[in-house]
């Protein structure tokens, strides 16, 4: 049994270790697949808001993911092609800022999480995840479509967008970008956790009537925690586009939002390293086993199964001895 | 007299053809508890929840300190300064009784939009929330979980975090529900003082509760006020005894 606290500290540690190991013996690809764990894992711990505190079941959380890239893929677009991307009578130019396109890539996010929430929160339940499925299939067939920017094939982005001081092309360097943006997650979801906001919409989640008797509104709450979920997740979208220099369509498919689930499941809902345990899991076992056997998912089955049976709280339940949240 | 704190006006409302809620006035006035009794399926359930804000009435105002709060939801009816306790405890279990009592802080400031600093160091939320729980007796249990707590004290929290907003009026949906002989003689005690601060309008099928704490009972029968009195006008009462209480009052 240990601490939470100690184990985030060790598996944030062992996260960092990695990529610096592979650095020492000079195998590049393994930063690389840390970094798409690191990636991830952020987009997780931007869903484990709405899910884990809020008790929202998300299957459209790929909209924020898809944002995310689409916003770094269509500033980085304009900016490899100098062209202006013309908007709403405007004419602005496009960008290879990494803070830059991260403010746009949360920003957007946030204003999606919004509209869909302010919708999808009219319902609860089997509804609230259908209406979140239904927006995450609009967006996934818009973009399709959109063949302005590549539709189903996607676009290519040639060269990796900068960072003030770092050489974003070097793998480590990148990793370095994205490690530190989860921790600032994780640090943002402990703080938010603890404040009275996190307190209410605890309570929120579990009895909604006894909020509102208290004179709170727990949809807005819920509203709120929605938001900061997308705009972190939109967050992580930008960064995976960069990772792979390449966005498509299927940054918005369900199957990308079941996954973020399925790894938040598996390593504790509502728990602040549940998402990052799960999101490293989960690219190890994508790695391994799917260089054995392309029906590699039957084995995240088996794991998500037993999880699910015989340990609630996921890993990080099993490993704190602690139950996490119902949700 | 006084003007009322909380009252009904010919409140009525239907489901289909049966009339839950026909015609019903009633008033509470300062410094009294006002106990509602009924058989089972007289409209208790549907009146309360149309003073909190749950169901809307078809019929009829409700007014909490002369403000027409008839359109009002839950949320702004408990700003207004209705604290309501529910029949089956509605706490969130998973957290401990002082987060319980914290949530009801929260609501009497009204601002849970604080996303930095830890709730638990604030220090004027929980002055409020620990003062709430010393007054029920449950300060010892601050730090236990809400489901470990036993029924009598969940009930006790119930009533707690309805005192820490403070409010006008308490509306109470069978306090004494579940509670054995010795915890329903502590509710009473506790009710009992509890008027001073705010009146309360009291649903209870406790009778032994009722008699001892009321300083006026209303019947409701069928969802009509048949008798309003003090606990002599209703034990004597010929309607109320053939309706409702038997021949051994």
């Amino acid at each position: 049994m240990i601490a939470e606290r100690p184990l985030a500290v060790l598996v944030l540690t062992a996260l960092l270790a990695v990529p610096l190991w592979a650095l020492a013996v000079d195998e590049p690809f393994t930063i690389t697949l840390a970094t798409r764990a690191a990636i991830l894992a952020l987009a997780a711990v931007g869903l484990n808001i709405a899910l884990g505190m809020g008790g929202l079941v998300s299957l459209g959380h790929a909209v924020f993911f898809g944002i995310g890239g689409y916003a770094m893929g269509i500033l980085a677009y304009h900016a490899q092609t100098y062209t202006p991307l013309e908007i709403f009578g405007l004419s602005i130019e496009g960008t290879k800022s990494m803070p830059v396109i991260w403010l746009v890539a949360t920003l957007v996010s946030a204003l999606a999480a919004w509209g869909i929430g302010l919708l999808s929160l009219r319902t609860s339940g089997v509804y609230f995840i259908m209406i979140t499925l239904a927006f995450g299939q609009m967006f996934y067939y818009f973009a399709i479509s959109w063949s302005a920017y590549g539709g189903e094939d996607g676009l290519s982005i040639y060269v990796r967008n900068g960072f003030p001081g770092v050489n974003t092309l070097v793998p480590i360097q990148f990793f370095a970008l994205c490690f530190a943006l989860l921790c600032a997650a994780l640090f943002l979801n402990a703080r938010l956790q603890a404040a009275p906001f996190g307190l209410a919409l605890n309570a929120a989640r579990q009895v909604p009537a006894r909020v509102e008797t208290v004179g709170l509104n727990p949809v807005r709450l819920k509203l709120v925690a929605f938001v900061v979920s997308g705009a972190i997740t939109g967050l992580a979208g930008a960064l995976f586009a960069d990772l792979n220099r390449f966005v498509s369509p299927t940054m918005f498919s369900w199957q990308l939002s079941g996954e973020l689930i399925v790894l938040i499941v598996i390593g504790g809902v509502g728990r602040l390293m549940g998402p990052v345990i799960g999101a490293c899991l989960f690219v190890t076992l994508e790695h391994w086993l799917g260089g054995i056997t392309e029906f590699w998912h039957v084995f995240l089955g088996v794991i998500l199964l037993l999880i699910v049976l015989f340990a609630r709280g996921g890993l990080v339940g099993l490993l704190t001895g602690k139950e996490g949240p119902h949700v | 007299m006084s003007d009322p704190i909380l009252a009904t006006h010919s409140l009525s409302r239907s489901f289909g053809a049966l009339k839950a809620t026909d015609n019903v006035s009633i008033d509470l006035r300062a410094g009294e508890i006002h106990a509602i009794i009924g058989p089972n399926g007289a409209g208790k359930s549907t009146l309360i929840q149309q003073i909190s804000g749950v169901l809307a009435p078809d019929q009829g105002r409700i007014e909490l300190l002369g403000e027409d709060i008839t359109r009002l939801s839950t949320v702004t009816r408990a700003r207004a300064g209705l604290g309501r306790t529910f029949q089956i405890s509605a706490l969130a279990m998973e957290d401990t009784v002082f987060e319980n009592a914290m949530l009801g802080a929260l609501g009497a400031r009204g601002n849970p939009w604080s996303f930095w600093r830890a709730a638990k160091r604030d220090t004027a939320l929980s002055e409020t929330a620990l003062a709430a729980l010393e007054q029920v007796g449950l300060a010892e249990a601050r730090d236990m979980r809400t489901a470990d707590l036993s029924h009598g004290q969940r009930r006790q929290l119930e009533v707690a975090v309805a005192l820490t907003l403070a409010p006008r009026a308490f509306l109470m949906d069978e306090p004494m529900a579940g509670l054995g002989a010795s915890g329903s003689k502590q509710m009473t005690g506790f009710l009992d003082g509890l008027r001073a601060e705010a009146p309360i309008l009291l649903v209870e099928h406790d009778m032994d509760a009722v008699f001892a704490l009321a300083d006026r009972i209303s019947v409701l029968v069928y969802g009509q006020i048949i008798a309003t009195g003090t606990v002599d006008d209703i034990r004597k009462d010929a309607a109320v005894r053939a309706a409702y209480l038997g021949e051994d009052l």
